[in-house]
């Protein structure tokens, strides 16, 4: 965890931290979003949406248009300073990666970062501090665990962490690229056992989703054929986008694959949730394709 | 009266392309005090040399200027050529006309201009050198080899066969080193333990030379042919000279599950132990960080079946204080282990494993008793994967130079494997393959040709275990960059050879520089790749940087002759070009006040306070006294000296001086 | 005046990598780590390594070669090459470079079209919107590349676990998002 993240944590009163959505959580990972602001409530954590914000650009505008791709994240992180909001969770892995880069590249090039502040029309300065959700996990959520696990997890997982929450690790400065091990500590507090998974860090197929559905079906069924070879009873993920892919392409990959892989995925906010006693609704897990059938 | 004679080099066309010598030669035979200038093509030549000392006797010279090249390259001849004119060879200097003048300059008046400039200010200097005579300093014969590996021992052996006495220190309780852990070694495939070990026995049994194992460097004090060494011999727990070597002991030690260092972790050894059979000397030590006896106090049991009542739980460290005259460093190197690579496991996976520990499997006496077997479960493995260059030439791992010998012991292992297991398939994972040796390249093509060794050129980007095989996901890049996928039984890393543990402690003990991954700093890569740059100390084998077995044992032996021709002489000369500080009569005795400020500046640590002392015994003055027998004339101390005590003979204030004034002063 | 003046081709792609990325094709030894461990090199006509020689001969014919590829939009941007090479060479940020000079020169391979399509698609749709816009994407991307069917039987199952969003979710300042949109467009 960078250092900056590990401030003491002020627990009498409610914690106020800024969030990114992103337009996958207020899209087709609903899911997401509701364990995300469940967990926040039990825990007395109030997470400001930064108004306004905007699409991050995603994969599509660092394919397609340099500028646009670092002009677009600048607008959110000025927007968060300009409402005070310095510090910024943000569950999707992508929107995360997408952020945490822009805000790399403009602090190493002065003359690019005026550039782009001159494009957004924003004074920027890359103060904010930039988490993801594993991070806000182990800082907010873990040290207010004891005494609330209601139900232990008590099941074998396979913990996806996907290629944007890792990689590039010299910029992202988060956990190791290889093996990574932080959302398995914190699944193990909860009571699971993660298995021992090297495709934990495999591309699921990215954003081509729609545009090359038979390549994400071969990566992501190569992924999930593997974590139920090891017996995991669930993939747990961090990232929207990793978890539509196995999860809402799931008929594709069965067909791809020619077989029937049944195993489901959670996000890990949604694990907790469940752990901590939240129904299975209020996480969101009702919304998933493949059948939750864990407790 | 001084009387100056200029020499000025052509140099072939070297100088003369760019400077005009004649008129250098004219300006400066005009000069007051110079009483002969002359110009000729080669003056480093005989007919040159002869023109110096001819003019010496002609014209009774009181100092000579050559200008030429750097004296870097000459100064000795020149000053050889004075000496036999019958000039004290240190009133001879050199105004550099080349790397200083013409080979930086293009050809034209400003650069005639600056070479007549840099004349004088030599001209200027000599006039206040000093007829100097080199120090003299006594040699104590006996030579101290660390390190007891194939060149420690090359290096023992070689040197006692002069005549000269050898302390040879091992800090392992057995010598061989590495290449006792070998199975076969390449190009022959000889069987590595049978070269090696009459090698070793010759080395304790050797009249000249003295071994102790188990025992390390502690300190190391002095100057060239004059060390104060500290060893400590580490408590063996056993008294040598009852011991038997019967072995008793070590078959009925109730701890018998430690990781057997000698097996690469393969293997398992008691709390006493000997390394290996063939160990040398062949006496076992008690590992006092994991016997019974010394946790908790319990045990014994070793004590009690010893015939000769040879074991000694009390034992203390030994120290003990050597005088030696040369140190030959031979510390060997380490390689890196399973977990330094994240990609492939960080060690995770048992049966992915590094050379060393291959070796081990491979070796006859080894834990497996020569038979390849996977560590997971015992089998033997069908489909062995090799990977090259695991870690070598790996700048983002931090290792950017090539280990030198992976290639070539990697073909060794394909053709052990293969020559052991018939219907096995090997594959190597290659970028390139260095044999540059005598043989090499013939033993690499026939792991190919003749034992079906499956060569692929390409890097591994992954290697992970599934259902108890490990998948190796790598690439072909002659067929394209064609993604290339094997299920292995075992995989064996090349992994990079580094700077042995404690290397760095070792040579800032000894004073003796390393570069950044640690390995010993020879003295010059070319020309002197067995001297450091500390006088007296010699390297020897992969402490330098990894090599192989037949360049180890030629740099054993460079070094061993450096040694004995230091020990030819009965006494070694220095250049007297040392720091002095002044003396005067009692009751000032100098100038120096005894600050001190210039003894931690010395990076030769050749600075002392003397005391003075009055006829009572009380010590009336402190002052600082530089050994001329460490000083190397750097001048560190005489800038820093705040009452201006210190000089540099050769190098004085006053010869400064003459020369920053020749230059700014119209002739 | 930099080395790199004196001994490559000005006008090769390489050059223009190394000037824009500051990616250095000299530093590749091709080892072939990132082809080994990337997710789609089977797929690709051009693994990650080929493409590195391709550039290191600066050769025109072998710069049209990797602009004309379909490697470079098969590309998921899973950063597993960078994370592996030894070297540490972007290739990263080389395969965006690549991409975008690909189109600016108008030599898009035809087999990445529907690649394409969704990335244009994608950015359409936030530039008035200023949030994607799922709906409107899925119609655009059909519209680009002619696929009526696809997706079909996905539609239902998403609007009946209220994945999909018939009303777009619309920020306050769209203006300000397409007059970014303008000055960032080439």
């Amino acid at each position: 965890m960078p250092e900056y993240l590990k401030k003491p944590v002020n627990k009498s009163s409610y914690m106020k931290i800024g969030i990114y959505p992103g337009c996958s959580l207020t899209g087709s990972s609903r899911d997401y979003n509701e364990s995300v602001f469940a967990l926040a409530e039990a825990f007395n954590i109030e997470l400001v949406q930064i108004p306004d914000w905007n699409c991050c650009g995603a994969t599509a505008a660092h394919n397609l248009n340099k500028d646009l791709s670092l002009a677009l994240p600048a607008r959110i992180l000025a927007l968060a300073e300009k409402h005070g909001l310095d510090e910024i969770v943000v569950p999707c892995a992508a929107c995360y990666s997408r952020l945490v880069v822009t805000q790399n590249e403009l602090k190493k090039d002065p003359e690019l970062k005026n550039r782009i502040s001159e494009v957004i029309e924003m004074d920027y300065r890359g103060t904010s501090r930039i988490s993801n959700v594993i991070e806000w996990i182990d800082k907010y959520i873990i040290p207010e665990l004891d005494g609330k696990i209601v139900n232990q997890f008590n099941h074998k997982v396979a913990c996806y962490y996907g290629c944007l929450l890792v990689r590039p690790n010299k910029v992202l400065n988060y956990d190791r690229a290889e093996d990574p091990q932080t959302m398995d500590i914190v699944m193990s507090k909860l009571g699971a056992s993660p298995v021992d998974y090297p495709y934990k860090t495999e591309c699921c197929g990215a954003g081509f989703s729609v545009s090359r559905t038979d390549i994400v079906s071969k990566l992501s069924g190569k992924i999930i054929e593997d974590a139920e070879h090891r017996g995991a009873e669930a993939i747990v993920v961090a990232c929207p986008m990793c978890h539509s892919n196995l999860d809402m392409r799931r008929s594709d990959i069965n067909k791809y694959w020619k077989t029937e892989y049944k195993i489901p995925v959670i996000f890990v906010t949604q694990a907790i949730g469940l752990a901590i006693g939240l129904p299975a609704k209020k996480v969101g897990l009702k919304r998933h394709f493949v059948e939750v059938k864990i407790s | 009266m001084a009387r100056i004679g200029v020499f000025v080099c052509h140099c072939g066309e070297n100088i003369s392309a760019t400077v005009d010598c004649g008129k250098v030669k004219d300006a400066i035979g005009d000069l007051k005090h110079v009483a002969f200038s002359t110009e000729y093509k080669y003056m480093c030549s005989d007919p040159g040399q002869t023109l110096i000392k001819d003019a010496i006797k002609e014209h009774n010279l009181t100092g000579v200027v050559v200008s030429a090249c750097s004296p870097r390259m000459h100064e000795p001849t020149f000053r050889k050529a004075c000496a036999e004119g019958g000039l004290n060879p240190y009133l001879c200097e050199m105004a550099n006309l080349r790397e200083h003048c013409s080979w930086v300059h293009d050809k034209n008046e400003l650069t005639t201009e600056k070479a007549i400039d840099i004349v004088r200010t030599q001209v200027e200097k000599v006039k206040l050198n000093s007829s100097l005579q080199p120090i003299r300093v006594p040699v104590t014969k006996t030579s101290l080899v660390i390190g007891g590996g194939i060149a420690g021992i090359q290096s023992a052996l070689d040197i006692a066969n002069t005549g000269h006495k050898v302390v040879m220190v091992e800090r392992s309780p057995s010598i061989g080193g590495h290449m006792s852990q070998l199975s076969e070694t390449f190009p022959t495939l000889d069987c590595s333990q049978c070269i090696l070990t009459p090698r070793m026995v010759e080395v304790a049994q050797h009249p000249n030379i003295t071994l102790y194992t188990y025992a390390e460097v502690e300190s190391v004090e002095g100057f060239i042919g004059n060390f104060k060494v500290k060893i400590r011999k580490k408590a063996k727990s056993l008294d040598e000279k009852a011991c038997t070597g019967c072995g008793l002991c070590t078959t009925k030690c109730p701890q018998k599950k430690i990781p057997n260092e000698f097996e690469q972790g393969m293997g398992m050894r008691p709390a006493i132990y000997v390394p290996f059979p063939q160990a040398v000397p062949n006496r076992p030590v008690i590992d006092r960080e994991h016997c019974t006896y010394y946790i908790k106090g319990k045990c014994k049991i070793c004590e009690i079946v010893c015939p000769t009542k040879a074991i000694r739980f009390d034992q203390p460290d030994e120290i003990l204080e050597l005088e030696i005259g040369a140190i030959v460093v031979a510390t060997g190197f380490d390689i890196k282990h399973a977990d330094f690579f994240p990609e492939y496991g960080y060690g995770k996976y048992k049966d992915v494993i590094d050379g060393l520990q291959f070796e081990r499997l491979a070796s006859a006496s080894g834990p497996t008793a020569g038979v390849i077997k996977r560590p997971s479960d015992g089998e033997i493995p069908k489909n062995i994967v090799f990977i090259a260059c695991a870690g070598s030439r790996d700048p983002a791992k931090g290792i950017a130079y090539c280990s030198k010998i992976c290639c070539m012991y990697t073909a060794k292992h394909a053709m052990l494997y293969k020559h052991k297991v018939h219907e096995g398939k090997a594959h190597v994972f290659y970028m390139d393959i260095r044999s540059g040796g005598k043989n090499y390249d013939e033993f690499v093509r026939r792991a190919i040709e003749e034992d079906y060794v499956n060569y692929i050129r390409g890097r591994v980007s992954t290697v992970y275990e599934r259902d108890g095989k490990l998948i190796v996901k790598g690439v072909d890049t002659l067929l394209g960059a064609q993604p290339v996928e094997i299920v292995a039984d075992m995989v064996v890393l090349a992994t990079a050879g580094v700077a042995n543990s404690g290397a760095e402690d070792l040579a800032q003990k000894l004073h003796v520089s390393y570069d950044s991954h640690k390995f010993f700093a020879e003295a010059h890569p070319k020309l002197k790749p067995v001297e450091t740059n500390t006088a007296g100390i010699f390297l020897a084998g992969a402490c330098q940087n990894p090599k192989d077995i037949p360049d180890a044992v030629s740099q054993a032996s460079g070094a061993a002759v450096k040694v004995a021709a230091l020990f030819s002489q009965s006494e070694l000369t220095r250049e007297p070009l040392v720091a002095v500080v002044n003396r005067m009569a009692p009751p000032l005795y100098s100038t120096c006040v005894a600050c001190g400020m210039c003894k931690p500046v010395c990076p030769y640590q050749a600075i002392e306070l003397e005391e003075f002392k009055n006829r009572e015994g009380k010590v009336v003055k402190k002052a600082a006294k530089i050994n001329e027998g460490l000083c190397q004339g750097c001048g560190t101390c005489v800038a820093i000296c705040r009452s201006k005590s210190i000089d540099l003979y050769g190098y004085s204030n006053d010869q400064v001086y003459a020369e920053v004034v020749a230059l700014l002063n119209e002739y | 005046m930099s080395h790199t003046e004196h001994h490559t081709e000005r006008n090769s792609l390489a050059y223009t990598i190394e000037k824009n990325v500051e990616v250095r094709a000299q530093k590749c030894y091709q080892c072939g780590k990132c082809s080994a461990g990337c997710p789609v090199a089977d797929e690709m006509d051009l693994p990650p390594s080929m493409v590195m020689r391709l550039l290191q001969t600066e050769l025109a014919e072998n710069d049209d070669k990797i602009l004309r590829s379909h490697s470079i939009w098969l590309c998921v941007t899973c950063e597993m090459c960078l994370s592996r090479c030894p070297y540490e060479i972007d290739i990263p940020s080389m395969m965006d470079f690549l991409r975008q000079k690909s189109r600016s020169e108008k030599k898009v391979n035809k087999k990445a079209r529907n690649i394409i399509a969704f990335h244009k698609s994608f950015l359409n749709s936030i530039r008035f919107t200023g949030r994607l816009y799922e709906l409107g994407l899925i119609i655009d991307y059909k519209r680009q590349s002619l696929n009526m069917t696809q997706d079909v039987s996905l539609a239902p199952r998403m609007i009946s676990r209220g994945k999909l969003h018939f009303i777009p979710d619309m920020i306050k300042d769209k203006a300000h998002i397409a007059r970014i949109f303008k000055k960032t467009s080439k």
